[in-house]
């Protein structure tokens, strides 16, 4: 049995005749850490070490560079704007699609997923078409001198579209794997429909509203494809911080072109660490509900 | 009639709900594509064969699909081995490198690709290991499958994972017990069972990666004809002002998403279906 020792979670040891021989199961780790190293650890560690290449004092003056804290702003107030929309959508989305049973259900699911399949740059590309100089609405706006392509609406409207389905594709699996009784109970016992929302259903969800906004802010934190077709690349105005890291970098600041993305990247590992803490939570609750 | 509903609930707030969903999801996304497809129904069709059939586009095409294809078949073998040692063996750090999986999804595409782009570079940590025996990444169609690997990386690994956790160990036990070499297990129980789920997560990768725009235009070196990918194609017609052009061109990508996207549904339901027989 020594060959099970270190194996499973140490409660119940794997027969033998289950089990790879050892050789096998290091070659297995290995190819998989090998893996996961060139293309995963190594391109994470090089962005800092990249970015700390010319020392602490380039590393500041990029990061606090006038164009560096515009685009910070931009990028924030562009997230700040597109994950409540589509937290509001999600949950209205989940409310229908998950309490109740209606014609074209399967159809309204797929057509929440479409911004999943569409290239960045194409999501950008039909905003152009609608809004641009060219586009449907573009002599209208340009009467009424309301700017949105190459402008901050048609960022924000552009990360609207890629970060769509985030929330929403959280929330309904889950609110139908909780079906509605506890929502009935309530109103049965003469609650008002908001209140049974407050009190009974945002409680149940709200893991897993969490999860989805995680998942939506990253996105929209780091989106450039659609962001890059309708922004303009003004800097200081419609510059986001990934077009920022863009420039630098084609202007051959390597080192500040780092720095900037190092931002972005610990913004990506602090969501990153709040998504698996919400796995663990929620793994936990499941754990507690199953034992009871 | 459509989005009538077909059974009778206490619970209020559908037709609200409801509506707003669709309204939604009308003016950020059905609206919007529908400009795309009727740009392109306004050009005559001459121009349009002309526009998507150019040799150049169709150069992008075949760059695009094929190092799409490749980098999903990378994905595809080492997501399943990632997948299998996260789930069966115990290692120091093993509960990190699970969390480091999803930083692909979380990253943004800009920093992946400029990292890649100086990693596999001539010159850089990787690329130049590679460059002495001879093989450019950077800058090459070969540049364009890395960074296109790099941002399919978890799909496989999280479409298998769960099935691989979810397999009940007494069927090995009973293939073991019926005298199948761990082989045999392995080729005829196990992975039959991760079938449904591992090409479900290779569609999903593929994709990904056939509209991915951000990491690839750093490393990919962008010649025409050789580096150039079918989002490019886009860009550059835009910045052109030919926003006809760039828009048959992506119409065809959209129809092919759209295929795409019915062909995960279906593998989908296919796996679900299996998973429950």
């Amino acid at each position: 049995m020594a060959i099970g020792k270190g194996l499973g979670n140490g409660t119940h040891r794997r027969p033998i005749a289950t089990q790879e021989p050892a050789a096998l199961r290091w070659l297995l780790i290995g190819l998989a850490l090998a893996f996961l190293t060139l293309f995963l650890f190594i391109p994470l560690v090089a962005v800092f070490t990249e970015a700390l290449r010319k020392g602490w004092g380039t590393y500041l003056s990029a990061i606090s560079d006038p164009y560096a804290l515009a685009a910070i702003r931009l990028t924030l107030l562009t997230a700040a704007i597109a994950v409540p929309l589509n937290v509001l959508f999600g949950i209205a989305a989940a409310w229908a699609i998950a309490k109740f049973e209606f014609r074209g259900k399967s159809l309204l699911l797929t057509l929440i997923d479409l911004p999943f399949s569409v290239s960045p740059v194409i999501a950008g590309l039909i905003y152009v078409l609608v809004f641009g100089a060219q586009g449907w609405l573009g002599p209208w706006l340009a009467a009424h001198d309301v700017k949105i392509i190459f402008a901050v609406p048609g960022i924000v409207l552009a990360t609207t579209f890629v970060t769509f389905p985030f929330v929403a594709r959280e929330l309904i699996p889950l609110m139908q794997a909780q079906g509605s009784e506890e929502e009935e109970a309530a109103l049965v016992l003469g609650a008002r429909g908001l209140t049974t929302f407050w009190r009974v259903t945002l409680p149940n969800i709200k893991w897993g509203l969490l999860y989805g906004v995680v998942l939506c802010t990253a996105r929209a934190l780091g989106e450039f494809g659609a962001v890059s077709v309708v922004s303009g690349h003004i800097r200081g105005q419609t510059n986001t911080l990934p077009l920022h890291v863009e420039i630098l970098y084609n202007e051959y600041q390597f080192a500040a072109a780092f720095a900037v993305a190092s931002l972005l990247t610990l913004l990506a590992l602090v969501m990153l660490a709040l998504k698996t803490l919400i796995e663990w939570q929620t793994q936990r609750l499941q754990r507690a509900a199953g034992g009871e | 009639m459509l989005f009538r509903r077909t059974q009778p609930s206490v619970l209020p707030g559908f037709n609200i709900a409801l509506g707003y969903t669709l309204l939604y999801l009308g003016l950020v996304v059905l609206i919007p594509l529908s400009a795309a497809f009727l740009k392109a129904a306004g050009m005559d069709w001459a121009s349009f064969w002309k526009a998507v059939s150019a040799p150049r586009v169709v150069a992008s095409y075949r760059l695009t699909f094929g190092a799409s294809l490749l980098a999903a078949l990378l994905n595809a073998f080492f997501g399943l081995v990632v997948a299998w040692v996260l789930v069966r063996y115990q290692f120091p750090g093993k509960r990190l490198v699970d969390a480091l999986v999803d930083l692909p999804f979380a990253l943004p595409t800009a920093v992946a690709g400029i990292s890649l782009a100086t990693l596999y570079a001539p010159n850089g940590w990787i690329g130049s290991w590679f460059a002495a025996s001879g093989l450019k990444i950077a800058f090459t169609p070969l540049g364009v499958v890395v960074a296109l690997t790099f941002i399919g990386l978890p799909f496989v690994v999280r479409t298998v994972q769960p099935v691989l956790e979810d397999l009940d160990p007494q069927v090995e036990e009973a293939a073991a017990c019926l005298g199948a070499s761990r082989l045999q297990t392995i080729r005829r129980v196990i992975l039959p069972a991760a079938w449904p789920a591992l090409l479900t997560g290779f569609t999903l990768a593929f994709a990904r990666a056939v509209g991915e725009y951000g990491s690839v235009i750093f490393i990919a070196g962008n010649i025409p004809m050789v580096s150039e990918i079918t989002p490019l194609i886009i860009i550059s017609k835009l910045e052109q002002y030919d926003y006809a052009g760039a828009t048959a061109v992506a119409v065809v990508m959209l129809l092919i998403s759209f295929c795409l996207l019915l062909a995960i549904n279906l593998l989908q339901w296919w796996a679900q279906r299996y998973r429950e027989r």
